[in-house]
């Protein structure tokens, strides 16, 4: 079995966790050449070639790349798609809005999320905001398939693969980059942190925000949050946590006036440690913390903050 | 221009499902189904454009059971026009996969030909999210997925999108799939005197087999199962108590 695992590339670098943890998943179904494309990305290639199980690396650098457009890349992957029985990727937004279109182009099914690989055919995915697992076996010639990745180890370093330069047909001509908005931060990535607190509507504002930023840096945290917290401006949509948000499962995962509802808990109830702060006993999210504390979250973050 | 808007009926999203305990899938048998969240949010959007003179007719769609309607009904009650109920299943457990809808949409886009189409980022049932991308495909339209903010600019939409790491705003030509994220807008209620009004607005019956679409699962279902339970955690009293178990438990 060949398989072609398409690179997560963010700013022209390489996004190693997520390709890493997507790379272990394929190695499952046989041999990984890795497809890093994007503008000015040699040295992601480079990068890509020392992760451990990557046979080949094959670089294509040509600006059409550059802003993640799926009709372009879906087409780059089309032309090299005979060579391949699985084409792969971490499920980022790059790869499930460039996945499916690559699928439709090769008349087959998608496999989306999924988060175990039983054999080169049969994989497991989660369904209805993770409440079922499904286990489906694909009949397709070509298995075009998104990893989640929370569920997968990251391939080690210390590979030295060849890499290749490649070229495709470059830019379609359907739609065009305008501009990013992309958050700065010094905070470790949401999904591949080690620690995550996330904030609720329990925690009322913006300003008050900064006191859950506060306690996610003196645990060197990723900060995230619920839905509600985003949808009412609180914090920005990058953040969200859950079912239509990112999915994460860190070492440690606090939870604060989070009220744990089922959309929430798909983002975050495979993490190791779960904390719930919460005024409320009765409220859901207590029912999957590890160690829950009923309280007032503006005495009780200022105190752990504090007492950490 | 016309609008085109697939909606599909899914589990309502309060409802917790039930895996069946023979592991042949989840009991949908007298569950509350609706529309799907984002499909809801996906004809407001619509709508929006209409009453901003930059549509003239919105088309909604949905494939599988004939219970469907309702779903239907329910976005004419909210401001579609007219709607295409495509019935492929008799059991509410029967589901067939996107790109068998996506072939399914493609017939319609063909026949309708609509200057837009905003599909639901994913269905909350079966989270593939690859319907509109799929549809896109087939046709060899542009897409702009994960719609936070759309404008008609045109003979394109510039539209931002909800990506890792933030926002991304790109021009799509038009015609276009979209596909819509939460926050893209609120969606209305329909109030009762248009719930009444949208029982007579057309509503088209049609079968799979209209459209000779290939609707064989390419994805055998093998089991479905209940995911890991966690085990039961404890509650501590204070904050120095929670330290004190964070500790010990090496999370710290
Ligand atoms: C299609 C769809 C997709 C969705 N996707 C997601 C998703 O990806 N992620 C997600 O998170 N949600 C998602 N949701 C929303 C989800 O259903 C919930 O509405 C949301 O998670 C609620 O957020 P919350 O827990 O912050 O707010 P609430 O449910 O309002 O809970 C707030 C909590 O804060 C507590 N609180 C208030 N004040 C204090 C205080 N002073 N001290 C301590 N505790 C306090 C309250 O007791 C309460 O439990 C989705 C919903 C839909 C319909
Ligand atoms: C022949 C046939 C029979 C079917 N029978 C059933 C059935 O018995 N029960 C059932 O629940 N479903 C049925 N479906 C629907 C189908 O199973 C699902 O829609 C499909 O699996 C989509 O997967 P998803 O929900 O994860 O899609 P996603 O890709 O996550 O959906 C994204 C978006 O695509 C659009 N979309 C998706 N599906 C539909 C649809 N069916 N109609 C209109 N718009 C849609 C919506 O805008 C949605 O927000 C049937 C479909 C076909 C073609």
């Amino acid at each position: 079995m060949a398989v072609l695992l398409i690179a997560e590339v963010a700013g022209g670098a390489l996004a190693v966790d997520a390709t890493a943890k997507a790379l272990t998943a394929a190695k499952a179904m046989g041999d990984v050449t890795i497809l890093v494309a994007g503008e000015g990305v040699a040295d992601a290639g480079a990068a890509a070639a020392t992760l451990d199980g990557a046979a080949k690396v094959l670089v294509a650098d040509d600006a059409a790349y550059g802003h993640d457009l799926a009709e372009n890349l879906a087409d780059l992957v089309l032309s090299m798609a005979g060579d391949y029985s699985h084409i792969v990727a971490p499920s980022t937004a790059t790869a499930k809005n460039a996945m499916p279109r690559i699928a439709a182009l090769l008349d087959v099914m998608i496999l989306s999320d999924v988060s175990g690989v039983v054999d080169a055919d049969t994989f497991e995915r989660p369904i209805y905001a993770g409440n079922a697992i499904q286990t489906v076996k694909s009949g397709d010639a070509t298995k075009v398939i998104t990893i989640r990745t929370s569920t997968f180890d990251a391939a080690g370093q210390g590979g030295s693969a060849a890499v290749e330069s490649i070229s495709g047909a470059g830019d379609k001509g359907l739609s065009s980059w305008v501009e990013d908005k992309l958050a700065e931060s010094d905070r470790p990535e949401l999904t591949s942190a080690g620690i995550v607190v996330s904030g609720g509507r329990g925690v009322g504002s913006e300003e008050n925000f900064a006191m859950i930023e506060k306690l996610a840096d003196k645990l060197n945290a990723a900060v995230g949050a619920s839905r509600a917290a985003v949808d009412s401006g609180f914090a920005p949509n990058d953040w969200q946590v859950g079912q239509t948000g990112k999915v994460v499962a860190p070492e440690l995962y606090v939870a604060v006036g989070i009220s744990g509802a089922i959309q929430h808990l798909a983002g975050m109830k495979d993490s190791k440690v779960i904390v719930a702060i919460n005024k409320d006993e009765e409220a859901p999210i207590f029912q999957v913390a590890d160690f829950g504390l009923v309280a007032d979250l503006f005495e009780a973050v200022p105190e752990l903050t504090e007492k950490l | 221009m016309k609008v085109l808007v697939p909606v599909k009926r899914v589990i309502d999203y309060n409802v917790k499902v039930r895996v069946k305990a023979d592991g042949s899938g989840v009991d949908l048998a007298n569950v509350k189904m609706s529309m799907n969240p984002f499909d809801e949010i996906a004809v407001e959007e619509a709508i929006r454009l209409k009453e901003a003179g930059k549509a003239d007719e919105i088309v909604v769609v949905s494939i599988g059971v004939k219970q469907s309607q309702e779903t239907l009904r329910t976005a004419l009650a909210m401001g579609a026009d007219r709607a295409i109920l495509v019935t492929a299943a008799d059991d509410v457990h029967t589901d067939i996969e996107p790109l068998a809808v996506a072939k399914t949409l493609a017939k319609i886009v063909e026949e309708e030909a609509p200057g837009l189409v905003i599909c639901g980022k994913q269905a909350i049932d079966n989270d593939m999210n690859a319907t509109g991308q799929m549809l896109s495909a087939l046709l060899g339209w542009g897409q702009a997925t994960f719609a936070s903010e759309l404008e008609i600019d045109g003979d394109a939409a510039k539209v931002t999108r909800e990506v890792d790491g933030g926002l991304q705003t790109i021009s799509v030509k038009l015609p276009a799939v979209i596909t819509a994220d939460l926050r893209l807008n609120e969606p209305r209620y329909a109030s009762l005197p248009n719930i009444m009004k949208a029982k007579k607005k057309p509503l088209d019956e049609k079968t799979a087999a209209d459209y000779g679409v290939d609707t064989a699962p390419r994805l055998t279902i093998v089991k479905t199962g209940e995911p890991a339970a966690r085990e039961a955690g404890i509650k501590v009293g204070s904050v120095d108590e929670l330290v004190a178990k964070l500790k010990e438990a090496g999370a710290v």
